[in-house]
């Protein structure tokens, strides 16, 4: 109108949230533990990036993948590393997995009224040597998991871990009984099997692979020297060592 | 004498971030986020201090984004869905929760540890926001092992239940979402005190809270007096809990179940709902089908393998 003022009522919203698709993924060995994630970025139908990681190294022994929202997960993940590395200045040692775990809870909570939009999963090894894993809801609940799937394919993904780490809804051959922990190669197996699948039937997954694995001190690589590409990205080799692999996937 | 010569100094490294700070105006960062009280982050200054959205009505903003039972379609799904229940009797408190977390129809947990042991005498139960009651009662934990060191003498049931429930009402409106029991054994016995987010708090002998907690009752007022034997009362949490998991789409999965005595709280077991519907907790099981499988013609009996295979 020529007063300024509106003709129709007028709606305005504050919507800082998007969601940007991709999955993570992350199962706790014996003595081991992998985390993995696809590397496609979108927003509804079209494709941002083919190259954009959700999963990242914040120790020797202390892998987050995030997924989401991905500028939120991308400022939580620098938030995060930057509060170990003050730990790491006031102690002169890392933080250990459950501390940092609990560490994740409270950042999460902080923003209990104005949340960040994203699902952590948290992945390394405990002191006492064993893999966990640490899974989280936007604002800050917590559990320790053998394994847990995240993001657009969660649905698609974790009935799959559920049956293959699990064992659940498997009748074994009597007399059989099912081992308590799986091999290493197994497990990259049943990652590398799980993101195949999603990207097949899930628009929002594809292009690309990470896997990071964390192998508990004194462990020896066994399980990793057959695979293609294993590069290792540990600072401190008397602990425990980290190691990434890379796979692409398909990009339709 | 320490931070009275830190307040003072010229050089250092807090004097540097002191600076820095006081350039800067920065809020979220403060000195304890270096050391060792790191941990407990917006709880480093002794008060939790929440970041908040610029709008002009900021849980209205929250309720906009967050999932309510109401809106399934909104982005950020927090966890929901639950059996919970308590009991007082003569032998202590029992305490029985199911497992299974749900955001939307989607099962997001199947192994959720819905009793948050506060410390070896008091358990809190988590119904509604996962993270609200995880965090919450953890925060209770502090404040109480805080009581004990400056009383010299635990805190009693009723007065940890009150710092709860005066806590949360200081939030109302703000959208919390959580319905507790605290439990546990004070100077007075075996005690249960219900505290939810609108600040109700009630003193009583029985409870159960959640979407399950229609069915759970049936069962637990039936079957419920004060002179239950201890192996009474806990199969009467645990059966209880069963009968929500059987007939409540958003809980199941498996129970566990709590028994606190004089000397603390005690882990009596994990029970799959299946398992108990199937075989119970001693070879007979709870389902109805089971339990009156040959009583009718319109049951009747299996047939005897043999006999199967000849037809």
């Amino acid at each position: 109108m020529p007063d300024g003022s509106y003709a129709h009522p007028q709606q305005r919203q504050f919507n800082p949230y998007t969601e940007n698709g991709g999955t993570i993924l992350a199962i706790a060995g014996a003595d081991f533990t992998v985390i993995a994630g696809d590397t496609r970025q979108s927003e509804g139908y079209s494709i941002q990036t083919r190259y954009a990681p959700k999963v990242f190294r914040l120790t020797d022994r202390a892998v987050l993948a995030v997924n989401g929202f991905a500028a939120d997960g991308n400022m939580f993940v620098k938030k995060v590393k930057q509060r170990l590395e003050w730990y790491r200045h006031a102690h002169a040692k890392d933080m250990p997995l459950r501390a940092i775990a609990r560490l994740i809870q409270t950042m999460l909570y902080a923003q209990r009224f104005f949340p960040y939009y994203v699902y952590n999963i948290l992945g390394g090894i405990e002191e006492d040597g064993s893999g966990a894993v640490y899974s989280f809801d936007p604002v800050g609940s917590y559990e320790r998991e053998a394994c847990r799937a995240a993001g657009a394919a969660q649905s698609l993904v974790q009935p799959f871990l559920d049956n293959q780490i699990y064992f659940k809804n498997q009748q074994l051959p009597p007399g059989q009984t099912r081992p308590l922990h799986l091999s290493l190669s197994d497990v990259l197996s049943i990652v590398i099997d799980s993101f195949t699948s999603a990207t097949e039937r899930h628009i929002e997954v594809g292009d690309g692979l990470e896997i990071y694995v964390v192998l508990a001190k004194g462990r020896g690589p066994q399980g990793l020297e057959a695979v293609r590409g294993a590069q290792e990205l540990t600072t401190n080799a008397e602990g425990d060592r980290v190691f990434i692999v890379r796979r692409e996937l398909k990009k339709d | 004498m320490n931070s009275f010569v830190s307040r003072f100094a010229s050089t250092g490294h807090d004097v540097e971030l002191r600076k820095a700070r006081e350039a800067f105006g920065d809020e979220d960062e403060s000195l304890e986020m270096w050391g060792s009280q790191a941990g407990f982050g917006p709880l480093s200054k002794g008060v939790p201090s929440f970041s908040v959205p610029a709008v002009p009505d900021p849980s209205a903003f929250l309720r906009l984004h967050t999932d309510d039972h109401a809106d399934p379609s909104c982005r950020i799904k927090i966890k929901h869905g639950t059996t919970t229940l308590a009991f007082r009797f003569r032998g202590g408190v029992i305490v029985a929760v199911d497992s299974r977390a749900t955001a939307g129809s989607y099962i997001a947990s199947g192994t959720v540890k819905k009793v948050i042991e506060i410390n070896p005498y008091l358990l809190g139960t988590m119904a509604g926001g996962a993270a609200d009651c995880q965090y919450w009662e953890t925060y209770l934990g502090i404040q109480c092992r805080l009581h004990e060191l400056r009383n010299r003498e635990r805190i009693s049931v009723s007065a940890a239940s009150k710092y709860l429930s005066n806590l949360v009402y200081s939030y109302k409106g703000m959208g919390l979402s959580m319905g507790t029991m605290i439990c546990g054994w004070d100077k007075t016995g075996p005690a249960v005190f219900y505290v939810d987010s609108d600040g109700t708090r009630l003193k009583g002998d029985v409870f159960s809270v959640g979407s399950g907690s229609t069915f759970a009752y049936g069962v637990l007022d039936q079957g419920y007096h004060w002179d239950l034997t201890d192996e009474e009362a806990q199969e009467l949490g645990r059966r209880s809990i069963y009968a929500a998991g059987h007939r409540d789409a958003y809980s199941g999965n498996t129970i566990n179940l709590y028994h606190v005595k004089e000397d603390g709280w005690k882990f009596i077991g994990n029970y799959d709902v299946s398992e108990m519907h199937y075989e119970g907790p001693a070879g007979v099981g709870y389902g109805y089908e089971i339990r009156t499988a040959g009583k009718s013609s319109a049951n009747p009996p299996p047939e005897p393998e043999s006999q199967t295979a000849q037809t």
